[in-house]
């Protein structure tokens, strides 16, 4: 599904290489976990991925089904059907939830050559899938994450998520600022969502969301590469002993 | 008497000496004479005043009307087509009998200056000029006040009780070389409502103004569109008188237009009155706007809001001048004024002289002026969800107008209004 090949990345900004040769595969139908220490490339990577602006890949590639995406507008890469959960949403005022979903999912499809979502059918969908994640039609109301409080957000995430049906998921620490139960709601919707064409990249510091959401590979990242790779015990390897203790061993 | 014979009188001095008033002796003749008068005295405006420094009045004060090319908006059908509505059509600053709806409308009397001021006695008579004088001080207005002494025609509206509908006043623009004069006057009587519709870009040159007499617990409603014409220039004036608990909306929409001064002042002087005046201008190119209001608060417990949104592209100028002055007495004041632009590109620009002036103590006053730029993180966040970049910038743009946008209170206008902005926005994404 998603390969990435020796990527090598520089922040623009700082003239700073922050990714130093990242490879790594994920399959249809698995969920791969990246964990790491804090400045160790996982967000710079989910940006790199996304086609956000401000990096500068200087080596390496990486494929969405073979074809290379980094050479893409992030628009081409979401019709592709690359998805990135952001760690911090962006709150738009002015523009509604609705439209905004709505615009998204359109602007897909035309990409794809597909016909529009009539008004009708767009309306079922997002009634259907805002409900098993909570949100209320005063959510779907409000413009895009305006006032939203940090759960409402990331359910907001899963919900375009559900909508827009991607092939591969990038969650980048979709845990972070939750409490339990709003984890838990995330972690489900996640969960419904896992299929066997679908492929998901769960970038977390911690190991708690993966309790929720089980990973089939955990990778974990340091100093923009990633230097150890194992099944969901690593995770838990990790929760016991902390970062330290794996770098060194690695090192 | 004479000045001395050998000084050189500047092109507006001249132009003013030339002045002549249409003859007859009726109500209006008089008014026009004082007009002419307090235009004499103060001057036509000049780049050094000070409420022109953002924008040259040459081509407003000149003698000639600058030649305008016509604009051709294609299939396009008319604003406000959508609206139950009573069309009053002006071509070139001339009423259009043929294309104008019957003017009887239940609970309004609706006449033309020209005709109105012919007779002897006419309501008008004690309110024509009146609030554009008042509005010449502390702000001298010369635009307004030769509007007055030289306006060919206009309409006179006076609500008397319900009206059933909105009356549009539609101004098209047919002739290349054409100057057009109108003076319009609204009053209303206590408790009644009237929404006005105005659109069209009307001449090459349009100088209009709109008096206001809101009496007692009135409500008026203003919206408009100023055209599409590109060459089409536009000094406007709005005076608008308030009672007690009465109020004014106002909305503009401006697209397109080399040069457009747009001027309102707004009197409150009965307590507990509201006064919301809103704008929201698209300039592409060649393309300079100017929003001049001056909200004064005379009495107690008024609200006032000014909210002026720009979208400026590919070196288009605009200009905010804004001012609330709250006299002594006019105590629990609301003001609020908000006056923003989007620079859609470094070429554009807007300037903006944001003012307060209070002499009450216990009032509640606030203001704020910004220029940005599209946001990046929010267009980020639009293409990661497969947006693209152009309608992504778009539906930022029209997130950016919609406060003003939303100051239209009628859902119906409301929705007329954005989608001419929408258009407007789709056609320039090629």
């Amino acid at each position: 599904m998603l390969e990435i090949k020796n990527l090598h990345v520089d922040l623009e900004e700082e003239d700073k290489t922050i990714l130093k040769g990242v490879n790594l595969t994920v399959e249809a139908g698995k969920v791969h976990a990246i964990m790491g220490p804090n400045g160790s490339g996982k967000s710079t990577l989910s940006y790199v991925l996304s086609g956000r602006d401000g990096y500068t890949v200087t080596e390496g590639s990486a494929t969405l089904e073979g074809e290379n995406i980094l050479e893409l507008e992030p628009e081409e890469r979401a019709a592709a059907g690359l998805f990135l959960a952001f760690q911090y949403p962006v709150e738009i005022p002015g523009v509604g939830n609705m439209t905004f979903l709505r615009t998204a999912m359109n602007a897909q499809r035309k990409a794809r050559g597909q016909d529009e979502i009539s008004a009708a059918d767009f309306l079922k969908l997002v009634r259907e899938k805002a409900k098993t994640l909570k949100i209320d039609a005063d959510m779907l109301k409000r413009p895009v994450n305006v006032g939203f409080s940090g759960g409402e957000k990331k359910r907001n995430e899963i919900l375009q998520m559900a909508m827009l049906e991607p092939k591969m998921c990038i969650l980048d620490e979709t845990d972070s600022g939750l409490d339990v139960d709003a984890m838990k709601l995330v972690a489900e919707g996640v969960n419904a969502l896992r299929s066997e064409g679908r492929g998901f990249l769960v970038i977390t510091h911690y190991q708690r969301l993966l309790d929720h959401i089980k990973p089939d590979v955990v990778h974990i990242m340091s100093d923009g590469r990633i230097v150890k790779t194992g099944g969901p015990d690593l995770a838990l390897e990790v929760e016991q002993n902390g970062y330290a203790d794996i770098l060194s061993e690695v090192a | 008497m004479m000045a001395a014979p050998q000084a050189k009188l500047s092109a507006n001095q001249e132009r003013l000496a030339a002045l002549q008033l249409p003859e007859g002796a009726t109500w209006a003749t008089a008014a026009r004479g004082a007009a002419l008068d307090r235009l004499r005295a103060m001057g036509l405006p000049e780049r050094r005043d000070e409420y022109w420094k953002f924008t040259r009045p040459d081509s407003l004060t000149q003698a000639e009307a600058p030649h305008a090319a016509l604009f051709d908006s294609g299939a396009e059908p008319e604003v406000f087509d959508t609206v139950d509505r009573l069309r009053i059509v002006f071509v070139d600053g001339v009423f259009d009998a043929d294309a104008s709806d019957d003017l009887s409308l239940e609970g309004v009397r609706i006449e033309r200056l020209a005709e109105a001021g012919q007779s002897d006695i006419h309501w008008a008579k004690d309110t024509y000029g009146v609030l554009e004088e008042r509005g010449q001080n502390p702000v001298a207005r010369p635009l307004a006040a030769l509007n007055t002494a030289l306006a060919t025609d206009g309409v006179l509206i006076h609500v008397t009780g319900a009206v059933s509908k909105p009356i549009n006043l539609i101004y098209i623009h047919k002739s290349e070389t054409s100057d057009a004069i109108l003076h319009n006057l609204v009053k209303l009587d206590k408790g009644t409502e009237l929404t006005v519709l105005e659109n069209g870009p009307a001449a090459a040159r349009f100088n209009k103004v709109m008096e206001v007499e809101v009496a007692d617990g009135a409500s008026f409603h203003h919206v408009r569109t100023q055209g599409r014409d590109h060459e089409r220039r536009a000094a406007t004036h709005i005076f608008a008188r308030l009672g007690k608990e009465s109020a004014f909306k106002s909305f503009t929409m401006t697209a397109n237009g080399v040069m457009t001064r747009n001027e309102c002042v707004i009197e409150l002087t009965g307590d507990d009155a509201i006064a919301h005046v809103a704008g929201a201008a698209m300039g592409d190119g060649d393309f300079h706007q100017d929003d001049t209001v001056f909200i004064t608060h005379d009495a107690e417990r008024c609200e006032s809001r000014q909210v002026f949104k720009k979208v400026l592209r590919n070196g288009a100028t605009g200009v905010f001048q804004g001012k609330i002055l709250v006299k002594a007495g006019a105590q629990k004041t609301d003001g609020y004024q908000i006056s923003q632009s989007l620079l859609l590109d470094g070429d554009s620009q807007f300037l903006a002289k944001p003012e307060l002036e209070i002499y009450a103590d216990d009032v509640a006053c606030s203001h704020g002026s910004t220029s940005g730029a599209i946001d990046e993180d929010a267009l980020y966040y639009l293409r990661a969800r497969g947006v693209p970049k152009a309608i992504a910038t778009d539906l930022l743009t029209l997130a950016f107008l919609a406060e003003a946008v939303e100051e239209i209170e009628d859902e119906g206008l409301r929705e007329e209004i954005n989608s001419r902005l929408v258009g407007w926005l789709e056609r320039r994404r090629g």
